[in-house]
């Protein structure tokens, strides 16, 4: 055998042994970084399209996610257990005011509470927007939200732009409104 | 590294023990050994032969039966220290700080390493993962270096064998033979299903060949199942969520999308111990009760394609369904599980409207814990409004009433009481524990009645894209074992020499007692000369040796 | 009599025709002085029969106990223990078949006699299946594994006869020290059986008041005088032993008073042994060894595991991932039981990886077999009654 034939050979093994080594630990790597990330897996992340859905609000009015394309719409899901939903409540009320009229809408989404809660609950805190209660708990299932409160900001494009868990300020809140004000 | 060439003229890869052509030892450990090394056909394993660049040390390494056991150990005991205190998803706790605490709070310091070293979650340990990881990767190329010169050389095998080949084998026969004999030792083997083939002055007879791939069609089968499980680790792949719901209740299915499951009952049965039960009598008394059945009657309902979520109107029954343990309810590639449950939820509530003094009852109101009326009319235009429901009442915050969950556990109930005696209405706050009369006191008070309950079920919702392929993998696997164990290699090379005498030796590679029974036979038919077990006359020898020095 | 009677009945049948035979055994191998095997031929018949009679015997105990309860009898510690005898002699009498030796039967029956009185020590009433049992899978799954056990029991035993008669008694070595530790092990079960009879049928008992784990308030009823207490027991009966000394919530002070109470009248008994006749027990059973043929005890040996390793895995591995899949919804969870089958499945595959890959036969491959059994066991024993998981039905 002539010594080039040889080194090719020697070559070729080279090469096919790399890439065989190669994509093993690509393979275990990659598998490793899924059990890292494994709790974290959210359904949804920034820049999604917003999942389009239906909900009927307290006056038994239909709110399409859909139809308010073209306004920034503010999506909070809330519950009248937690705490933290009941302290921005009436910040967003107040914002609301002023944000409405240029073009932000507020959704709250209630997780499947009765209408008698949501109703005393709207009443007390003079809520001036819409909340739609979600029954079935589907809407909730859909943005796979976990903890409470989590606003989801969608832009006029109807694209998710941010994702709030936990409680906003005041100051958050306008803030929030002012990212996804149409220009 | 040289190529290897043989007496005979054949021309070996580097590292090859026995001749490939013929059968001679070549290497001189080889040629000192009573008995020939027979384990991958005397080849070479092809890493063997190669030792040169870093690539090639790491094959190697991976490639050695000495490293795969070790990997094999040190996942044998890393997977044994797991049990020795519950991993996480067993404890009662579920946030980090809950699940660090629960280690130490139940078990001392030694909990506290246990945690500490990460054992809680031992099996998702990024290295424990790697530890598997090197087991595939050693399955896979331990493999490939063997099989592919087993292989060769099998297929390639000459008839003919070297006599110091045939010497070193376990079972050896020499002696005389006549013309006929090799014809009448085929004939017979060919009965005993032995594939004889034939060259000259000798003849070789096998059977089971097959049995040698086992080993590598069961290696196939644990990568394939390996790589069953490392899908499962993809996002998408498995769907694994809990689904709390009451009776009565609707709920979308997480991770379902387009499915709602309305639940129309739990039940809880136990064993009675008579009729039927009688027999199990004993063992109830001596245990107290015994479930019989966990179950949950459902409704599945489909949403209309292109329906979005929310809107219920359209929604359509596609199965009434009972789960029960050990018996998933299956649709459209999801399951749903009875996992848990929970019993003896509030559901409502009932009161009557009494006077303090007389005791005497204007009527009776239920209260929907779930889904609470405004109104409550009673006799003679008595009213009972409900101006704040908390649920699950956990006191009071700026002087409102707060609730902790939305499950009616604690519920609390703000009412104004408007009777004819007391027009301007009475207010009270009443839970379960007491009543509080925030406005001084009451003429009028509701009294508790009695509640209904409901039960939770707990559902497990499963998909799992990855069970077909780790079916596969376990059936090969399965396949592969059956074929390397319950079948065996056999082999007989018998050559008639210059001088008429016969030259047998036998190989198998497990149940020699198997092996020696088809040589029996052959022997008795073709008269060929008495063979001998070299392995067992060697351990005599031993022992008579041991015997002489003691 | 009713079926339920009979079903014992034919269960003490057994176990004495299992004893009898052990001794007709141990009289043929003796018998073979001149290793001529002629008498041990014969006297090996007669103690076969008596194996077989005896296991025929607990099959239709077995089978009727299933009519009885109208599900497989394998679903708690005593019905699933005493199938592990049955396989285990089951396992024998092929093997004797193919082989016939008698040896082999001297061990394999004293230890099948042990592991059904050991399964005599748990509640043995018919008992009614809890919803996660109720399936064919219990059936299946628990057959298949018993049945696997059986047969890798016998590569011990045959491992066993192996060591005793390899391991030189005369010359103080690990292989000598750890020969008669399984020897001594075995006494000790021994141990736990004769404590717990003799409690049960002098009728000890003795109830407690304590605080468990999760500070709950409980109460516990000791089958033996009382060494060790539960955390802040309060006794309930009068003129019971006031417990020595009090545990932690997290030690279950009752399971290590019956561990401690068979510590101490196996090691008397084993003390006793060696008293009377004045040799370790490996040595005594030596000259026993005389005629065997390593060989043979080696072909046994790895051909049981060859026989029992694809059996188990189909039953403790493939078969129990589809059950859990089905019952559990997921065919694997890192329960104690199944990490300890995955243990066992892994040991016996280094078993067959370094026989046929570094040439591990004869003594190596017999310590390798006795291992297994060990950890068999563990997960039979240590893991129901010490690690609780989902297995633990006992």
């Amino acid at each position: 055998m002539s010594t080039e034939k040889k080194s090719n050979k020697k070559k070729n093994r080279t090469i096919m042994r790399s890439v065989i080594l190669l994509l093993l630990v690509a393979a275990i790597g990659y598998t490793i970084y899924n059990s890292v990330t494994a709790d974290e897996v959210e359904v949804l992340k920034v820049g999604d399209a917003a999942p389009d859905f239906t909900l009927t609000d307290l006056d038994g009015e239909t709110h399409k996610l859909s139809d308010y394309e073209g306004q920034g719409v503010f999506l909070n899901f809330w519950g009248t257990w937690c705490e933290p939903c009941i302290k921005e409540m009436p910040a967003m009320a107040k914002q609301y005011e002023v944000y409405g009229d240029q073009g932000v809408q507020v959704l709250a989404v209630n997780i499947a509470q009765s209408n008698f809660e949501v109703e005393t609950f709207a009443r007390q805190y003079g809520l001036n927007f819409p909340i739609v209660i979600d029954r079935d708990k589907s809407v909730m299932t859909a943005y796979n939200i976990r903890p409470l409160p989590t606003t989801m900001l969608v832009n006029p494009q109807g694209e998710i732009q941010r994702i709030v868990t936990g409680e906003m300020t005041e100051q958050d809140i306008a803030g929030f409104m002012e990212e996804i004000k149409p220009e | 590294m040289d190529k290897l060439i043989c007496k005979c003229g054949h021309e070996n890869p580097p590292g090859t023990i026995l001749c490939e052509s013929c059968g001679r030892p070549l290497n001189e450990q080889e040629q000192n050994k009573k008995l020939a090394d027979m384990r991958y056909e005397g080849t070479a394993r092809r890493s063997q032969t190669y030792n040169k660049s870093i690539i090639d040390k790491i094959w190697n390494f991976f490639s050695s039966v000495k490293v795969g056991v070790g990997i094999i150990i040190v996942l044998l005991i890393a997977a044994a220290v797991g049990t020795i205190l519950p991993q996480k998803q067993y404890v009662p706790a579920t946030t980090d700080a809950e699940i660090k605490a629960y280690y130490t709070d139940i078990y001392g310091s030694v909990g506290t390493v246990y945690h500490a070293l990460g054992f809680h979650d031992l099996y998702n340990s990024f290295w424990f993962i790697i530890l598997v990881g090197m087991l595939a990767i050693s399955l896979i190329i331990a493999s490939l270096d063997r099989f592919v010169p087993l292989y060769k050389s099998l297929k390639n095998q000459r008839v003919l064998r070297h006599s110091s080949f045939m010497h070193k084998q376990r079972i050896v026969a020499e002696g005389p033979g006549s013309a006929d004999t090799l014809k009448k030792a085929e004939e017979k083997l060919t009965g005993l299903k032995y594939k004889v083939s034939t060259d000259k002055n000798g003849l070789l007879a096998e059977k089971g060949r097959f049995s040698r791939w086992g080993p590598y069609v069961n290696h196939i089968g644990l990568i394939i199942f390996l790589f069953g499980v490392m899908l499962r680790m993809m996002p998408g792949f498995y769907v694994d969520e809990t689904l709390w719901i009451r009776e009565g209740e609707t709920r979308a299915i997480p991770d379902a999308p387009g499915y709602v499951l309305e639940s129309k009952g739990f039940t809880l049965e136990t064993y009675t111990g008579e009729g039927e039960e009688e027999k199990f009598g004993e063992a109830i008394d001596r245990v107290g009760t015994v479930a019989k059945n966990y179950q949950t009657d459902v409704v599945l309902y489909k949403i209309p394609e292109g329906t979005l979520p929310g809107d219920t109107a359209d929604m359509e029954v596609v199965e009434e369904h009972a789960i029960r343990v050990n018996q998933p309810f299956k649709f459209d590639g999801y399951a749903l599980y009875q996992m848990d449950f929970q019993q003896d939820e509030l559901k409502t509530m009932s009161f009557a409207l009494q006077n303090k003094e007389t005791g005497e009852s204007r009527g009776d109101l239920t209260i929907d814990l779930v889904n609470p009326e405004t109104n409550y009319e009673l006799e003679d235009g008595s009213v009972v409004e409900l101006l704040g429901y908390y649920p699950d009442f956990s006191g009071f915050e700026n002087g409102e009433p707060q609730t902790a969950t939305p499950l009616p556990k604690n519920p609390g109930f703000l009412v104004k009481m408007t009777t004819p005696d007391t027009p301007d209405g009475e207010t009270s706050f009443i839970t379960i524990q007491n009543t509080v009369e925030p406005l001084g006191d009451n003429d009028y008070k509701l009294a508790f009645q009695g509640v209904e309950t409901r039960d939770a079920s707990g559902l497990t919702v499963r998909k799992d894209r990855t069970l077909p392929i780790l079916g596969l993998g376990g059936l090969i696997f399965m396949i592969g074992v059956a074929q390397g164990m319950y079948f065996n290699h056999r082999r007989f090379w018998i050559q008639q020499q210059a001088d008429g005498s016969i030259l047998l030796a036998g190989h198998t590679n497990k149940n020699w007692f198997g092996l020696k029974k088809d040589l029996d036979q052959v022997t008795e038919h073709a008269s060929l000369p008495a063979y001998r077990d070299q392995q067992e006359d060697m351990e005599a020898q031993e022992k008579r040796e041991g015997e002489q020095l003691t | 009599m009713t079926l339920a009677d009979i079903s014992s009945n034919l269960l003490y049948v057994a176990f004495i025709a299992y004893l009898v035979a052990t001794f007709v055994f141990g009289g043929a191998v003796k018998g073979n002085k001149k290793g001529t095997y002629r008498s041990e031929q014969r006297w090996g018949k007669v103690a076969i029969t008596i194996t077989v009679i005896g296991f025929v015997s607990q099959v239709g105990y077995f089978i009727t106990r299933w009519v009885v309860t109208g599900h497989a009898p394998i679903s708690n510690m005593f019905e699933f223990t005493t199938a592990f005898g049955m396989t285990l002699v089951g396992g024998f009498i092929i093997l004797y078949a193919l082989y016939r030796t008698a040896v082999l039967g001297m061990i394999v029956l004293p230890i099948a006699l042990l592991i059904i009185a050991y399964a005599s020590m748990f509640p043995s009433e018919v008992s009614p299946l809890i919803p996660a049992l109720q399936t064919n899978w219990l059936a299946i799954h628990v057959i298949t594994v018993v049945v696997a056990e059986g047969i890798l029991a016998i590569s011990a035993a045959a491992g066993l006869i192996y060591l005793l008669k390899v391991v030189d008694q005369k010359k103080k070595s690990k292989q000598r020290f750890w020969l008669e530790a399984i020897m001594y092990s075995l006494v000790l079960v021994l141990g736990f059986v004769v404590t717990s009879t003799f409690f049960t049928l002098t009728n000890y008992e003795a109830d407690f008041a304590y605080v468990n784990k999760d500070g709950q308030p409980s109460e516990i009823t000791y089958n033996m005088p009382a060494i060790f207490g539960m955390n802040e027991f309060e006794p309930m009966t009068d003129g019971a032993l006031t417990p020595l000394l009090e545990m932690p919530p997290i030690v279950h002070a009752g399971k290590l008073t019956t561990v401690l109470w068979s510590l101490m009248v196996g090691t008397v008994l084993y003390a006793l042994i060696r008293l009377v006749f004045r040799k370790r027990i490996s040595a005594m059973l030596q000259p026993f060894t005389k005629n065997v043929n390593l060989q043979l005890m080696d072909e046994i040996n790895y051909r049981s595991i060859i026989i029992g390793f694809p059996i188990f895995s189909l039953g403790a591995l493939i078969f129990a991932m589809i059950w859990a899949q089905i019952a559990w919804s997921r065919f694997w969870g890192w329960d104690p039981k199944e990490v300890w089958a995955l243990v066992t499945f892994l040991f016996y595959a280094a078993y067959l990886h370094l026989r046929l890959g570094r040439g591990w036969a004869g003594e190596k491959s017999a310590w390798l077999a006795v291992i297994g059994f060990v950890i068999i066991m563990f997960n039979l024993v240590a893991v129901n009654l010490i690690i609780a998981g989902l297995h633990s039905y006992a």
